[in-house]
């Protein structure tokens, strides 16, 4: 049993090893001027979800309410924000018009730091509808910003990314749940993503 | 040598070479190591490629040691086999490959889908096919035969490292970051093809 431990451990850090030199093969200062401006498309990708704070607030709330829900929505909500996104994303691409947008991110955040702070559990389905649902304005608003002369592909690629390690630093944060006082701690920031998004609403109704 | 040496000199290499940049090359047309390496290299620098061929492989390994075992066998076969076929024939695909794969086998992972071994073999065999053939179009004029060796070769050697890796995982979170891993995968192939409906890409 611990031969096979630790032939696994060495297939990991021999994986990890490869990944690492592929990464390093990775420069954009290399891709100077392949064919369709390449360079920056998947830092651009990454760094673009960070740009807003009602973005993060909301990819946050996801993971600390999977958190709370515990399995299977801790990974289930996760899973489905991205792909619905990527759908809110292309809807806009298409040209396809969603009315509201900033007021439905704007909600967002109100909606699920409310989720977070009543610690409420309702039906799975009905949870990844919401997040789902939600998951459309925040593709169409941001998945379309892709800056010209970078690739659409490594652009999509960083910006879901992205995205995921933010649910991941909320998944993160509310395994403190196990903890009388993490519960509190999370239902204050569940308060604070709340109030936050009525400061976003307000500013997207004046 | 032991196997923690071993590990320290591959580790000591590698920070090494983090070190020591080449110069960069503003036109990545072939690595100067001869058409094997520019197969190589084609498939390592091309996410359009190479995402669908980790994808693939880590959906083999979802489905255990069997799946994985053809997998790593007909994939750079068939990849090999596609590329004959696309440098004899030339043309091009009227379709959106890369976004198609990324689409299919995020979804494929993202829902840990169960299918059969053999389904999973002929899955392979139907992505090797279409991406050689591409590369083969695409390798036509520059590393040609040899190229697609270099290609089949790292497709293997791939394959072989991250199914094996997948099958090789015990615990169930393990398995479900792979998934995650697929919905991201699938997220990406979606927001391509809006990117091509859009005529970015």
């Amino acid at each position: 049993m611990k031969d096979i431990r630790r032939s696994h451990g060495d297939l990991h850090f021999w994986i990890l090893l490869l990944t690492i030199y592929i990464l390093t093969y990775y420069p954009s200062s290399a891709f100077a001027h392949v064919e369709r401006g390449q360079a920056t498309g998947f830092v651009t990708g990454l760094q673009h979800p960070w740009s807003g704070l009602d973005h993060v607030l909301a990819m946050i709330a996801v993971g600390i309410w999977g958190a709370q829900l515990g399995s299977p929505a801790i990974w289930l909500l996760p899973v489905t924000f991205p792909m619905v996104m990527s759908m809110g994303a292309m809807m806009g691409l298409l040209g396809i018009p969603l009315p509201g947008i900033e007021i439905g991110i704007a909600l967002s955040a109100i909606l699920l730091g409310a989720m977070v702070f009543g610690e409420l559990r309702p039906k799975l389905v009905i949870a990844a509808v919401m997040v789902g649902f939600f998951a459309v304005f925040h593709g169409h608003a941001h998945g379309t910003e892709l800056p010209a002369g970078q690739s659409g592909l490594l652009y999509s690629m960083g910006f879901v990314i992205a995205t995921g390690i933010l649910h991941g630093m909320g998944i993160t944060i509310g395994l403190i749940n196990r903890w009388p006082a993490g519960k509190i701690a999370l239902r204050g920031a569940g308060a604070l993503i709340t109030i936050m998004g009525v400061t976003f609403l307000w500013k997207a109704l004046t | 040598m032991n196997a923690q040496s071993r590990k320290n000199t591959a580790l000591l290499v590698t920070i090494a070479s983090l070190f020591c940049p080449s110069t960069a090359a503003a036109h990545l047309v072939t690595t100067g190591m001869g058409p094997v390496y520019d197969g190589i290299g084609h498939l390592l620098l091309t996410p359009e490629d190479l995402v669908p061929v980790l994808a693939l492989a880590l959906y083999a390994g979802l489905r255990g040691a069997v799946s994985g075992r053809r997998a790593m066998f007909l994939l750079p076969l068939a990849w090999f086999a596609g590329g004959l076929a696309g440098s004899t024939v030339g043309g091009s695909l009227q379709f959106p490959l890369p976004a198609i794969s990324f689409l299919v086998l995020g979804a494929l992972i993202a829902a840990d889908l169960r299918m059969q071994d053999n389904a999973v073999a002929i899955l392979a065999i139907c992505l090797g096919l279409v991406h050689g053939f591409s590369n083969g179009v695409a390798l036509r004029d520059g590393a040609g035969t040899l190229g697609l060796i270099g290609i089949m070769s790292i497709v293997f050697i791939s394959v072989a490292l991250a199914s094996a890796s997948v099958v090789s995982l015990r615990r169930p979170w393990m398995r479900i970051a792979i998934r995650v891993a697929g919905s991201w995968i699938c997220a990406s192939g979606l927001l391509m093809l809006g990117w091509m409906a859009k005529g970015h890409i």
